[in-house]
């Protein structure tokens, strides 16, 4: 069996009568910084769908754009040209309506409140938003019952990343976008947290963006893997990965998951 | 229940090595104490120096308990004069910090100016102030409101923007309003910064209300250090100068408690 049929490249961007079933759509977007002389394209011309309820990592070298694209959906980075839409509104209606959440690769907890304030943050501020989770329930899901009560300064690098899943989680969001939120971990809390992210996102049915720095991290997380080729910033592939739904860490040794990891990185070799 | 038999005498002992460490830790200092004291009065002594000239420690306690009531009478003037000062001087700089982090425009205006009023040698404003307001209270609450004013105002400012781009982006994405930002982040993370500068001035306002009392004033400990200089007694001179030290501390010390009190977290960014 060829690499090509596990990891094949997806289908065109799903259609216009397909928008039901499209949580993000990115059209032709270019986003450029700064003025004439010092500006630096980091998006040009950059379309791909995201489909409703999937879990899509982002790949690519380092200043290909990546966090780039994810600020822009999330409406923290303006758009020079193209349009995003984020289940069918304007980002930055979909950031007053609380259709998604950010989680930083820096925790970015509030040092004085301790974990569970942290995870009620997002329900004091901007209006609460309109549906809720019960913060103690979501710190239980992330595995810190008990903690509680803790300072972010009492606890360890993975346990605040949890925290900081957690109050992304509390508002309900139906996206959840990832930039690199594992990435400062060491590999076996990472492949903790990439299980346990699994299990919530399979019992939430949240659609995830996920930007990674590590290939085997975007194959064992992704149901698809969205390759992003720098100088400018654009859509290199959009892979599909055909590994089975329910994903296990044993896995990575399979010759379908190597295949699609070597098939991955001749990619961002040709970027 | 055999686990919290087990645990109570280890902690007992904690407790018992707690105390038997904070002796020892505090050892170095007082027998630095004892021992410059009595070096003092073993100089005193032995070189047979006059007591107008410079007093032992026993002249000093002779004077505290001879002079008790002069200096407990002159005590509480310069009390109020200093913490009035220094309750004035901090609020202005306060509503001040805050004004200049909402408006550039004010901050651009005003704090050159703050910067011009703090080059103002405070020895030299005391005679100016004395002239306009007389020898009342006021001028003295002035000067030491004056000392304090300008630590607090650049301490403040700095804490007030003292705010990483990524808590921002997340309070962005909650589409927490400005006042939100203000209330929820701003203020507390300027709290350490607060606090720093108002150390800072639980002593220098003790400093600014007596350099006021020695221009102008027929009471107050900087009027009784004039007076004990003028008439050579100089045991007084001494006791008033110890009171005068110690005022700093008590407000030092109430600053210190408040400032455990409301800052449990840690933070390294203040210098
Ligand atoms: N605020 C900004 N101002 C100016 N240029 C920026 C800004 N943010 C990003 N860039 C530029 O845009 C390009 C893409 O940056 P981006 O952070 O999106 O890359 P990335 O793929 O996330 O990189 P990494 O993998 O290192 O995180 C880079 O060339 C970067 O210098
Ligand atoms: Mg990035």
């Amino acid at each position: 069996m060829g690499a090509s049929a596990l990891a094949r490249p997806a289908a065109m961007p799903a259609a216009a009568g397909d928008k039901a079933n499209v949580a993000v759509a990115v059209r032709n977007v270019d986003v450029v910084f700064g003025e004439r002389d010092s500006a630096v394209t980091a998006l040009s011309g950059v379309s791909v769908d995201i489909p409703v309820g999937s879990l899509v990592t982002m790949l690519g070298p380092s200043g290909c754009g990546k966090s780039t694209l994810l600020r822009a959906i999330a409406d923290l980075v303006p758009l020079s040209a193209g349009e995003i839409t984020v289940l069918g509104r304007s980002p930055e209606q979909a950031r007053r309506e609380r259709n998604f959440s950010f989680v930083f690769q820096d925790a970015t907890l509030l040092p004085w409140r301790s974990a569970i304030d942290n995870v009620r943050l997002p329900l004091e501020v901007g209006g609460g938003g309109s549906a809720h989770a019960e913060p103690a329930e979501l710190l239980e899901l992330v595995g810190l019952k008990g903690r509680e009560k803790a300072l972010p300064s009492e606890l360890s690098g993975g346990m605040r990343q949890r925290v900081a899943i957690a109050r992304a989680l509390v508002s309900r969001p139906k996206i959840l976008l990832m930039d690199e939120p594992f990435g400062a971990l060491d590999e076996i809390t990472r492949d903790k947290l990439n299980e346990e992210l699994l299990r919530i996102w399979r019992e939430t049915g949240t659609t995830i963006m996920f930007v990674t720095h590590s290939i085997p991290e975007a194959a064992f997380l992704g149901q698809h893997v969205l390759v992003l080729a720098s100088h400018p910033g654009r859509v290199k592939e959009f892979v599909t990965v055909d590994l089975p739904a329910e994903r296990r860490l044993a896995m990575r040794d399979t010759l379908e998951f190597v295949q699609i990891t070597a098939h991955l990185r001749r990619l961002l070799e040709e970027c | 229940m055999a686990d919290v038999a087990h645990r109570s005498p280890a902690l007992t002992q904690t407790a018992a090595f707690g105390f038997a460490d904070r002796f020892r830790d505090k050892m170095p200092a007082t027998l630095a104490v004892v021992g410059l004291v009595a070096g003092w009065q073993f100089i005193v002594w032995a070189f047979s120096v006059p007591t107008y000239m410079a007093p032992g420690p026993l002249d000093v306690l002779a004077s505290f308990r001879d002079d008790g009531r002069t200096l407990w009478s002159n005590f509480w003037p310069t009390f109020f004069e200093s913490v009035l000062g220094f309750i004035f001087g901090n609020l202005v700089a306060i509503l001040l910090a805050i004004w200049f982090v909402h408006s550039r425009t004010a901050e651009k205006a005003f704090y050159p100016i703050a910067v011009f009023i703090n080059t103002i040698p405070i020895i030299a404003v005391a005679p100016i102030l004395v002239l306009i307001f007389g020898s009342g209270y006021l001028p003295k609450v002035i000067i030491a409101a004056l000392i304090c004013f300008f630590p607090t105002l650049v301490n403040m400012v700095r804490g007030l923007k003292a705010v990483t781009p990524a808590t921002l982006d997340l309070m962005r994405v909650l589409s927490a309003s400005k006042s939100e930002v203000f209330w929820k982040v701003r203020i507390q993370s300027s709290l350490p910064f607060l606090f720093a500068a108002l150390k800072i001035a639980s002593t220098t306002c003790v400093i600014g209300a007596i350099v006021a009392e020695w221009i102008g004033s027929n009471y107050g400990l900087g009027a009784l250090i004039i007076e004990a200089t003028y008439n050579f007694r100089s045991p007084l001179l001494y006791a008033t100068v110890f009171t005068a030290a110690l005022l700093a501390v008590l407000l030092f010390t109430l600053v210190s408690i408040a400032e455990t009190r409301l800052i449990r977290w840690k933070t390294s960014d203040v210098h």
